[in-house]
Parts: structure tokens; C-alpha cells; sequence
């Protein structure tokens, strides 16, 4: 099968999604800006046209109600953010609305809508343009939040979102885009809410979602060399997290890690390990360990922003603290 | 605004059409009535802000509408639910959190919905709504059948940033949207001018090259004409249009009570608005028409109290929703 990157799987499943489906539209902040948006968006204006690919107004929060306006007769809208950071001006919108309504119209009005955030971290653009904020999302009812870490996730992941009658977050983190796998050409689907085993082992679960996946991949490939057997669990939902597969997991190894790019407190490794606390306690031969980063925002200079990001170097001391 | 402004009672417009705003104002008065009734009670206890005094604009602007058009609205919101033709039983049981409540008991008064008729729902965040209106324009668009969208929200959605980039939006793709701006004075308990040195709250519509207008919004039958006028116009793609509203809650921000005794507004400018009754003044001009006559006032008044007391006999004996069932509608499966 041919290989794909992962910037193309998401603009081939824009592509097709858009061609089978008049009722999907994009529509955000730079939509059609390449140092927004990478490579993800090329020549989607030019086969959709203005109405359906619309570059907006610097109005987070307006497009964002417009969307959900959208969605709520007929639509199936694809909300842009180019940088997550820009979200909190939508909070309103995505929260209040978005997330809510359906419910507090006694499930009366789905909201078939999608957003596509984009992790642009690194680089040194310090705290207002890197951040990733999916342990904000996941706390909110009413959203689901995804995060695919490889090429063919990338796209079945968003065809799936497009296609769900709910708010999806969708989160891709431009670390990503030049890694690339076999992706089928035609469209397809990948479920929304099941994590998925990227390789088996027996002496600890680790679980890492996005661009850590990728993180850990390494770290997997060099503790292997000291036959240290890792279990390497892609999360690719926040919410609902696949509790399931990491407590079978579990059950197998005893020991946890967790891998997110997010922050320390209160977020998507916080919960996991809530998980494993409350319902795999006697599972557990060690304490579990989060690998995430600092709470601080994102510093710009280049030597404190190489400390800010953790590696595999990072998992790998993690992993090798618990499992003595 | 002059208040001394008196009724014209020779207009061209129908006898049956008045009756129409009249039987559709009335429908609201005496349902907000009589849940104020209830909320003295302390029957309903969901937090209710009530419509009465407003009624005019709700009526005059959704008797230019049809079931396939879109309205959205505000934690104010009975009238236009009503007034877009919502269920009053399903109205009443949502107020008291039955299963049978429009938004099956998950709502309450501040966020209803109607979509067999057109009503998106009401959002309870100031201005939330009005860029989910835009949204629903742009649909309304596409398909492009002369369908229009309509957000209804008070003065002080005026005060928000969204409102501002919602009219920008709607100017910018040329959409069909009518923005009514219901401007009652007060957001809550703070008065218009602590909130805007330009009070003139069109002219900020105007900013963004939309046709703007100020009318009297007690005025049912200035409502309904301008309202018809600018819709066709909507209607037909000429873009997006603004009506402000100029009118007067006579009860309290919230609740029941006419809000006379905490210190905000006087009780002599609650009674010289009152006299501005938009209701009064229909009846008005209704009674000095041959094809009427006072015998028709009081059916429609007997035949609406018995539609609402029917909508409460209707919540008292709907059941409450199961506990068993409280996740049900946080996602569509």
C-alpha cells in the first residue's frame, strides 16, 4: 500500500469528505494560510470555491457560534484553529453552546460539528501560540476529544468526526506532519473512542496519545535493546478514554506510565491515573508515573524550551523509575 | 422615545391580521401571567425572566415568519417560542421539569426549543445566540429557497464583543439575517447610558453596513409593517437588517415582582410604560373598526386563558423524566 504523511491523509480526507458530502464546509481563521495550516488544506478553495472554504474575519468566537449555528440546520461544519491558543476566545461558543445544547434541549438539536485544532508548539513562540489543551476539553461534557498520532488515524479519525452527529474535538499536532504510513485511498473510518495497542510487551503499560505516541515509540525501541518489554498503548481518544484496554493492559503489566503533551495538573495523564487508581488498584506493583509537560507556560528561549518538551529520554527515566 | 406618543387608529392593515397580533400577544400576556401566578407560589422554581410588556415586537416580527424560517433567542424567551407557534403544553411542562417539557425536562425556562417549528432554541449567555443565528443564515442560504434567520436578544447582548463580530459576519457573506434588538433599558438592573455613551444602538448596526432602523416597539402594528417590510427584503438577498426595539419589561429581571423596591428604576416610569401597553393599544384600534366588536375581545381572551389553564392541567399531570435517564440526550447515537 502506498505511504502518506499525515498532513496529506488530512487533506485527502477533507477532499473526499467534501466531495461526497455538500453539507461539510470549513471554515476558521487562515483556513487557506499556509503558515497557518501546513500543507493540510491545499487546493480545497479551489475545488470547493469561497462558499464552502470560507477564510474568516479574526473572530474566534463568532465563527465558532456561525458554526454551531450551521451545524444546528443541516450543516456539517469544520471549525479551523490554526493555533489552539486562539480557542479561548471561543470558549463561550464551544462550551456554553457547542458541547451543551444538545442536552439542554432534551437531546432535540445535534450538533454535527467538528473542530480541527492544531498543536503548534516548538519553535520558539513561547507561551500564546503552543499550546495544546485537550485536558481543558476532555473535562467538558458534550465534547468528544481526539487525537491522532499517525497518518492513517489522521484520516479516518476525521472522516469519523465529520461524519459523527456530535461535537468532535479534533487534535493534530504539526510535529506530525512529515511522519507517514499506510493509508488506503479510498475513505474509511476509524473509531472514535478505542485506543489502540502499538506494541505488545509485558513489563509496563505506556500510554501516550498525539505526538508523544511518537515519543514513545522511540523510547520503546530503546529499552527493548535492554530487554525491558514495553506495552505501548496510542490512546488516540482523550474522551472517552479506552479505560478497558489500559486496565487490560494492566492487568498483564502492573506498572503504568503516562505520556501526554499537555500539563501536569489536572490533566489527561491525571485521569488515566485516576483510572488506574480506582479501577486497577490491584493491579498496580508500582506508583504510576506522568510524563508531561511543566506547569508553566511555554518559554520562548531555545535552551529552556528543549527542557520544556518532554522526549523519549524522559519516558525511558520514567519507566526505568518504576520498573527496578 | 416620546411616551405621550398616541395611538394611530387608522391603519392599513386588516382586521383579520390585527386580530392575528392580538390573539398571539394576548396567548403571551396570559401565559406569563399566569406562570408569574405560579412562581408567587413557588410552584415553577426554575429561575423564569417573563415577557410581559414586550409582547409586540415577538408578535409583529413572527407573523411575517413561516415554520421553515429560524429563530433563536435569550433567557427572555416565552414570547418568541409562543409567538413562532412552540407548544404551550410542552412550554409550561418544561417549566416545571417534566418529561413532556419541550427540552424534556433538561432545559427550563431559559432554554427552550421548537424545531418542528422553526425555534433553534434559546441560549442563557448574553449574545450566545445571535452568532448561532448567523450560522443558521448561512444554511438558510445555501439552500437558498428564500428561508431567512432571525435573533431576537435585549440591549445588553449589545454590550458583548460577539454581537460586534456577528453583525460583521453577517454584513461580510451577505446573509439572510434579521437582528431584533429588543432594547428595554435595562440589562438586568444597570440602565442603557451607564453602558453606552452612544445609546443610539442601531447606529452601531449601521457601523457594519447593515441597514438599521429604531422603531417603537410597543407599537404592535409598527412592528409588524416594518418588520414585514424589511423581511421581504431579507427574503429577496438584499443582506442583513437590524430593528431596534425601543421598549420596557414591566416585571422584574427575574422572577415575578415588578423589581420597584430594590432601587433601579422608578415605579413612575413602570406605569407610564404600562399605559404604553401594546396590547391596550391594539384593542384599541380593533374596537373602533366596524368588522368588530367587544363580544370577539372576550372569546379570544376566555378561549386563551382555557389554552393556558389546559397547558398547566397538561404539566401538573405529565411525570417527571426517570433518573435512569439522566445521560440520555448528551450525545445523538
Amino acid at each position: 500500500m502506498r505511504q502518506l504523511s499525515y498532513y496529506s491523509a488530512i487533506n485527502e480526507a477533507f477532499y473526499q469528505i467534501m466531495g461526497y458530502d455538500e453539507s461539510v464546509f470549513l471554515i476558521g481563521v487562515g483556513v487557506n494560510s499556509p503558515w497557518y495550516v501546513g500543507k493540510t488544506m491545499e487546493k480545497l478553495l479551489d475545488t470547493f470555491g469561497e462558499d464552502r472554504v470560507i477564510d474568516t474575519p479574526v473572530s474566534e468566537n463568532g465563527i465558532t457560534g456561525f458554526g454551531i449555528g450551521a451545524a444546528a440546520t443541516g450543516m456539517r461544519p469544520v471549525i479551523v484553529f490554526p493555533r489552539m491558543d486562539f480557542m479561548y476566545y471561543a470558549m463561550d461558543q464551544i462550551c456554553n453552546h457547542a458541547a451543551n445544547l444538545n442536552y439542554m434541549f432534551g437531546g432535540r438539536q445535534s450538533i454535527p460539528l467538528t473542530f480541527r485544532a492544531i498543536i503548534n508548539r516548538g519553535g520558539e513562540q513561547a507561551a500564546q501560540h503552543s499550546q495544546a489543551l485537550q485536558s481543558i476539553f476532555m473535562h467538558i461534557p458534550g465534547l468528544k476529544v481526539v487525537m491522532p498520532a499517525d497518518a492513517y488515524d489522521a484520516k479516518g479519525m476525521l472522516i469519523a468526526s465529520i461524519k459523527e452527529d456530535n461535537p468532535v474535538m479534533y487534535i493534530d499536532d504539526r510535529w506530525l506532519y512529515d511522519t507517514a504510513c499506510e493509508v488506503p485511498e479510498e475513505m474509511y473510518l476509524v473509531p472514535l473512542d478505542k485506543g489502540k495497542i502499538v506494541a505488545e510487551g509485558s513489563d509496563v503499560t505506556l500510554v501516550a496519545s498525539s505526538y508523544m505516541t511518537l515519543e514513545a515509540k522511540k523510547a520503546v525501541a530503546e529499552l527493548k535493546k535492554n530487554k525491558i518489554e514495553v506495552e505501548l498503548i496510542d490512546l488516540r481518544s482523550i474522551k472517552p478514554i479506552d479505560s478497558e484496554l489500559i486496565l487490560k493492559s494492566l492487568s498483564k503489566t502492573g506498572r503504568l506510565v503516562v505520556a501526554d503533551g499537555t500539563w501536569l495538573t489536572g490533566g489527561v495523564a491525571a485521569e488515566i491515573s485516576a483510572i488506574a487508581a480506582s479501577e486497577g488498584f490491584n493491579l498496580l506493583k508500582a506508583p504510576v508515573k506522568r510524563v508531561t509537560l511543566p506547569d508553566l507556560p511555554a518559554p520562548c528561549s531555545g535552551p529552556l524550551e528543549k527542557k520544556y518538551y518532554p522526549t523519549y529520554l524522559d519516558i525511558i527515566e520514567g519507566i526505568q523509575s518504576i520498573i527496578r | 422615545m416620546d411616551k405621550t406618543k398616541s395611538i394611530n387608529y387608522v391603519v392599513d392593515i386588516s382586521t383579520e391580521k390585527l386580530e392575528e397580533l392580538f390573539i398571539k400577544m394576548t396567548r403571551i400576556r396570559i401565559f406569563e401571567e399566569y406562570v408569574a401566578a405560579l412562581l408567587f407560589k413557588e410552584e415553577i422554581r426554575c429561575p423564569v425572566h417573563l415577557y410581559v410588556g414586550q409582547e409586540a415586537i415577538a408578535t409583529g416580527v413572527c407573523a411575517n415568519l413561516s415554520d421553515h424560517d429560524y429563530v433563536l433567542s435569550t433567557h427572555r424567551s416565552h414570547g418568541h417560542y409562543i409567538a413562532k407557534g412552540g407548544s404551550l403544553k410542552a412550554l409550561m411542562a418544561e417549566l416545571y421539569g417534566k418529561k413532556a417539557g419541550c427540552s424534556r425536562g433538561r432545559g427550563g425556562s431559559m432554554h427552550l426549543v421548537a424545531p418542528e417549528v422553526g425555534y433553534l432554541g434559546s441560549s442563557a449567555i448574553v449574545a450566545g445566540s445571535i452568532p448561532l443565528a448567523v450560522g443558521a443564515a448561512y444554511s438558510a442560504r445555501r439552500k437558498g429557497d428564500g428561508q431567512i434567520s432571525v435573533a431576537f436578544f435585549g440591549d445588553g447582548a449589545m454590550d458583548e464583543g460577539v454581537s460586534y463580530e456577528s453583525l460583521n459576519l453577517a454584513s461580510l457573506y451577505n446573509l439572510p439575517i434579521l437582528f431584533v434588538c429588543e432594547n428595554n433599558l435595562f440589562s438586568t438592573h444597570l440602565p442603557l447610558f451607564k453602558r453606552h455613551l452612544n445609546q443610539n444602538l442601531f447606529e452601531k448596526a449601521q457601523v457594519f453596513d447593515i441597514r438599521a432602523v429604531r422603531i417603537d416597539g410597543n407599537d404592535p402594528v409598527e412592528v409588524y409593517s416594518e418588520a414585514k417590510e424589511l423581511i421581504e427584503q431579507v427574503r429577496v438577498g438584499e443582506g442583513p437588517v437590524f430593528m431596534e426595539c425601543l421598549t420596557f419589561r414591566w416585571l422584574a429581571h427575574v422572577g415575578p415582582t415588578p423589581d420597584l423596591d430594590i432601587g433601579y428604576r422608578r415605579k413612575k416610569d413602570v406605569e407610564e410604560w404600562m399605559e404604553r401597553c401594546p396590547i391596550k393599544n391594539i384593542k384599541e384600534i380593533l374596537t373602533r373598526r366596524q368588522d368588530w366588536n367587544k363580544e370577539k375581545t372576550e372569546a379570544i381572551e376566555e378561549k386563551i386563558i382555557n389554552e393556558v389553564e389546559e397547558s398547566y392541567r397538561f404539566a401538573q399531570e405529565s411525570p417527571y423524566p426517570s433518573v435512569t435517564e439522566i445521560k440520555k440526550g448528551l450525545f445523538t447515537e
